[in-house]
């Protein structure tokens, strides 16, 4: 079983993670200003607009919370804003797991402080590294890293240029999730050819989303989507 | 429960960032502690990309004829080209003329 070979963390591995991550960067700086420009909309100060990006950095969960932002706050509310954050962010819980055939010889020492601040970029560039044979635990933590001081650093432009994108619908800045996820699951299509749970968890997050509220659906096509996996081998299958 | 508070954003920032840590962690810590088999394995390998479906195709469906044009544009430009970076362009170029001619 591989999972018993020791996994190298490398400096190397660490700039090539880097690397993999330059694309998401411009797409960081558009969303970046989306958000600033929403924060500063709903009165948070430059301050917490950046500590927002720092210690939540998951831009999804951020802009839907944004929207339902408040001038004062009961811990109901607080709750709530919390619940919100945690429906849009399941998917992380399924993203980590996902890593954990790779990761599993690295320390927990090394491994959770980089998932503390896994985004969906650096999850999508290290996930495909992995699927095309990669193993260095240094392309998982240096994309980690540099997305999260990405978006930190994307929050100061954003704050104060972001009152300029004054319809970031209008380009499509809505779609960015698409698009880079889509331009990802592209090569690792290419190579594993998982057509069947593709369209298993395609088709039952579209219905999902047709037949329930917020972002159930991506955990509900996902799993299922798994689970056909799991489930149903094609012929000659290991 | 209904007393206001005093530094509300802070602690609305500071529970978003809880539950989001909780959920970047847990996923992670659980799979640790059930045994991987051939079944499980086979399930967790499919998941990057049921992941990546379950969130773009709804997303995609529900953007208007500017996802439903610029998604496939995005997956055709990085088939043919494998640069991210010219398949983001074209997504965003694609959406962008679709809603300024009105849709």
């Amino acid at each position: 079983m591989s999972a018993a070979k020791p996994i190298p963390f490398t400096l190397a591995g660490v700039r090539h993670g880097v690397k993999l991550c330059l694309p998401f960067v411009p797409g960081y700086f558009l969303f970046g200003a989306a958000i600033g420009a929403l924060a500063a909309q709903k009165g948070l100060t430059f301050g917490e607009a950046l500590l927002m990006n720092a210690i939540v950095c998951a831009a999804a969960s951020q802009m839907v919370a944004l929207e339902m932002w408040r001038a004062d706050w009961t811990w109901m509310h607080v709750l709530a804003v919390a619940g919100v954050a945690a429906m849009v962010n399941l998917r992380f819980v399924l993203s980590g797991a996902s890593l954990r055939p790779w990761l599993s010889p690295v320390r927990a020492g090394f491994v959770y402080p980089a998932l503390g601040v896994l985004t969906d970029g650096a999850w999508a560039a290290s996930i495909r590294y992995n699927a095309e044979g990669g193993r260095d635990f240094g392309v998982l933590a240096g994309s980690s890293v540099f997305l999260w001081l990405t978006w930190i650093a994307a929050g100061v432009p954003g704050y104060w240029l972001g009152a300029l994108v004054t319809n970031p619908h209008a380009f499509g800045l809505d779609l960015l999730i698409v698009f880079t996820f889509t331009a990802t699951l592209v090569p690792i299509l290419k190579r594993t050819r998982q057509f069947m749970p593709l369209a298993v968890s395609g088709l039952v997050a579209v219905a999902v989303s047709y037949l329930a509220p917020g972002y159930w659906f991506i955990a509900a096509g996902a799993i299922t989507g798994a689970l056909a996996a799991a489930f149903w081998t094609p012929k000659g299958a290991p | 429960m209904s007393g206001e508070l005093h530094n509300g954003h802070l602690y609305a920032i500071a529970a978003m960032a809880v539950v989001t840590l909780l959920l970047r962690i847990g996923g992670y810590w659980i799979i640790g502690r059930v045994p991987l088999t051939a079944r499980l394995r086979r399930g967790l390998e499919a998941l990057p990309v049921a992941i990546f479906a379950a969130s773009v195709l709804p997303l995609a469906v529900k953007g208007g004829p500017a996802g439903w044009i610029a998604g496939p544009v995005v997956a055709a430009t990085m088939y043919l080209s494998g640069k991210e970076i010219l398949a983001l362009a074209a997504g965003i170029a694609a959406a962008s003329f679709v809603r300024g001619m009105g849709f």
